[in-house]
């Protein structure tokens, strides 16, 4: 990584021509990488005691969030800021969506207060490919309902890259399809309801790594593995294959019938604890999106351990969100701009 | 004769009921089918002709289940809009489920549909009565009462009936009135939740899934229901492969049950949904192609009877909503027999001759209703198809009061241009429309 990099050397990837940032399913794997790239290079620029670039001053996002967050709409206003962008926050609580307006007609009442970007998160599958038609600006996806969570995939798949893989992946003649070639990643827990899950799983996968989908039989359809993935229901026989372990967390919000008889059941067959620690192997890397419930899908001994890298990829968080912002802006920019010449 | 005389001439006349296929003239009179290759000499000098050259004259359309929202959400629909989407699909008889508050559980509930029905003068409106009192599936609703109020049939859709012992009951019970039992085959606690079909899309999507079986489990009970009590029971509409063998099964063993499937599930899989665009939320769901090409197999070997709309109008504001909020439903009456000519017929699956029987004969026959043929001293209900007319499907053109439908933007080929209804013209295709 080069430490000195400014703002005249970040380049605009050319394949980038997307105005909405959706999910990860219909992204190509140079795409995806191409996100990977620009963010571990504004991960560089704004490192040490320069946190902050004026690359979108003047432009404004807006943070929409229908459901609770905490690290995903703050990840998003930083990056903003870092970027020079202002932000704006939305909450459904006490707004006019609690007087029963329809989501769409607020996204467009923010949209119309003049905003480049729209975050939004919500509990519904599909919210912001809806917006993304019926709005005029960027459209980021932050979480809907259990469907995706990209830039969740995508800094998940940025931590991979910096701790597994050595520098080649920076290079543009890298052959994006085959980065995590050789690699074994699992993703433990509730696959049913894991929005984090759907991203992680096209993203490796088009990246090259084999993808293991673990849990109960309740929370992972056999109908993964008609998509190809490998599916597995205990945790004990795969573990040692692991070269990544992202454990995630039970969204017990989001379940009608519980799919499992208890909590501590669950712990007892699922939980990444020191036991399981030593089946796996030396080096294997431990995340987990967030929040994490300690004691259900990883023990403290874990979770605090040397293997665990879940700070770091909150820290990641950031530089993904300011490549998304970035990157989107430019293609609408260049967008508008080859409209106008044409 | 006199100005209520219709003579439809040059047309091809399919009536299936009376096996009549052929370039013929029909001659209606006083609202009645009064004959057919009736010499020029004794028609009337003032009766009124319509040619129908180059077109298809049919027994008029006849639709198991419409909902018409009025009274208690006429903002989805009214009797009024529902009607004239019905005639400009060719529909001259709908029978009209119990789906909005006030219930239709009451005589007095029924009579009011049947008194705005009669006032709008449009598509004769057949009501279904709720078949347990308040839609509850504890108790049987009075069906004596809303027999004689003029109810045509008993149904709880678009809920499914959920209770076992109340259905066979009802079926026992049912038989005195000679009147049918409309079912809509689904496990409630299976079903709870879904959006679309439960596949391998709606798993990419994160969509919760309504599975096969709990239409396959409800088909199972209903059939089996059916054959116990002798009862008139009709199954409907189904969409899963798994209801279509357990039908067939049924009905090789001579077993009275009747089926019907939506033109929705006909034509498009979930596949669709991958926009998440809520016009394709409809109910039964859109499923997988391999449950479609197994029911329009179905529908061509007979083991399904009728094709019903599946019209189940809902207002913009609720539609133009994200997928969960979203309700279930599109309108269908202005496009269904115009879907069935695209999807089924010019793909060679079905012949005009069934395709009428599917619209108009099998379904009057399963409600036990007049209409569905062309036979001399019935009621002269009558369509009159463009069977060589392409259309695109713009939902703002639509008489209906809802503009939610799956075929928006496609290109369909026939189209409905005369609907009579008793010997009276009550629909004419203006000229500018026929064609694109």
């Amino acid at each position: 990584m080069n430490a000195s990099l400014s703002t005249e050397q970040l380049s605009f990837p050319a394949l980038w021509q997307h105005p909405h940032l959706l999910d990860l399913e219909r992204l190509s794997a140079a795409e995806i990488l191409a996100i990977l790239r620009t963010a571990d290079q504004l991960k560089t620029m704004t490192d040490g005691c320069r946190r902050k670039v004026s690359l979108l001053a003047g432009k404004t996002c807006a943070n929409l969030f229908f459901e609770n967050s905490t690290r995903t709409r703050n990840s998003f206003s930083l990056a903003a800021k870092r970027l020079g962008a202002d932000t704006v926050e939305f909450s459904s609580s006490g707004s006019s969506v609690a007087k029963g307006e329809t989501f769409v007609d607020t996204a467009k009442t923010i949209e119309a207060m003049g905003v480049d970007w729209v975050v939004t998160r919500h509990s519904t599958p599909g919210t912001p490919h809806l917006l993304a038609r019926e709005l005029d600006c960027c459209v980021l996806n932050a979480g809907d309902g259990p469907h995706e969570h990209p830039t969740q995939g995508l800094l998940d798949m940025l931590t991979i890259l910096q701790h597994r893989i050595g520098s080649d992946w920076r290079n543009e003649s890298a052959d994006p399809e085959t980065i995590f070639s050789g690699m074994t990643v699992a993703l433990v827990g509730d696959i049913a309801h894991s929005r984090t899950a759907r991203s992680n799983l096209w993203g490796l996968r088009k990246l090259g790594a084999h993808v293991i989908i673990c849990g109960p039989p309740t929370l992972v359809s056999p109908r993964w593995e008609e998509l190809g993935f490998e599916v597995a229901h205990r945790l004990d026989e795969i573990v040692h294959r692991c070269d990544v372990l992202n454990l995630l967390r039970i969204q017990f919000e989001r379940q009608k019938a519980r799919p499992f008889p208890s909590v501590y059941e669950y712990a007892a067959l699922y939980a990444m604890n020191g036991q399981r620690l030593r089946l796996a192997k030396d080096d294997i890397l431990i995340m987990a999106p967030g929040p994490i419930n300690r004691g259900v899908e990883i023990t403290p001994e874990v979770a605090d351990g040397p293997h665990s890298v879940i700070l770091e990829q909150v820290t990641n968080g950031i530089a993904v969100r300011m490549a998304s912002l970035w990157l989107l802006a430019n293609a609408k920019d260049n967008a508008a701009s080859s409209e106008t010449h044409a | 004769m006199n100005h209520s005389t219709w003579v439809i001439d040059g047309g091809r006349v399919i009536d299936p009921a009376n096996s009549v296929d052929r370039v013929a003239r029909l001659v209606l009179h006083d609202g009645k089918v009064h004959s057919l290759d009736t010499s020029d000499g004794d028609l009337p000098p003032d009766a009124q002709r319509l040619d129908a050259s180059g077109k298809i004259v049919a027994p008029g359309l006849v639709d198991l289940a419409t909902e018409l929202r009025e009274p208690g959400s006429e903002e989805d629909e009214t009797i009024q809009t529902g009607s004239d989407a019905a005639l400009a699909g060719g529909y001259t008889t709908v029978l009209c489920c119990s789906s909005t508050k006030p219930l239709m559980d009451s005589a007095a509930s029924v009579q009011l549909v049947r008194q705005i029905a009669q006032e709008v003068d449009g598509v004769r409106v057949l009501p279904i009565a709720c078949l347990s009192k308040g839609r509850q599936a504890e108790q049987m609703a009075e069906l004596g009462i809303l027999a004689r109020a003029g109810a045509a049939g008993f149904s709880d859709s678009p809920r499914p009936m959920s209770n076992d012992a109340l259905l066979k009951r009802a079926l026992d019970y049912c038989r005195m009135f000679d009147l049918p039992i409309f079912d809509r085959p689904e496990v409630p606690e299976l079903a709870e939740g879904g959006v679309m079909h439960d596949g391998q899309i709606g798993l990419i999507l994160g969509l919760k899934g309504l599975p096969t079986e709990a239409e396959d489990l409800a088909v199972a009970r209903d059939v089996r229901l059916a054959e116990a009590t002798k009862g008139r029971l009709h199954v409907g509409p189904v969409s899963t492969m798994g209801a279509i063998d357990m039908i067939g099964r049924v009905k090789s063993r001579g077993i009275q049950i009747s089926a019907s499937v939506c033109p929705h599930n006909l034509f498009a899989s979930d596949e669709l949904l991958r926009s998440y665009d809520s016009r394709y939320k409809v109910h039964p769901p859109m499923r997988s192609p391999s449950h479609v090409e197994a029911l329009q197999k179905a529908v061509a070997d007979g083991v399904i009877d009728a094709i019903e709309s599946g019209h189940m109008p809902r207002a913009h504001e609720k539609k133009a909503n994200d997928l969960d909020l979203a309700p279930f439903g599109a309108s269908a009456l202005e496009t269904t027999l115009s879907a069935v000519a695209t999807d089924l017929i010019e793909a060679g699956i079905l012949d005009w001759r069934r395709a009428i029987e599917c619209l108009s004969v099998a379904p009057a026959r399963i409600a036990g209703v007049s209409g569905g043929s062309l036979t001399i001293g019935e009621n002269a209900d009558v369509t009159v198809i463009d069977p060589n007319a392409s259309w695109n499907v713009d939902p703002r053109e639509f008489r209906s009061r809802c503009r939610s439908s799956p075929m928006a933007g496609r290109t369909l080929s026939a189209r409905v241009t005369h609907t009579l209804v008793d010997g009276r013209l009550k629909f004419q295709l203006q000229p500018e429309c026929s064609a694109t």
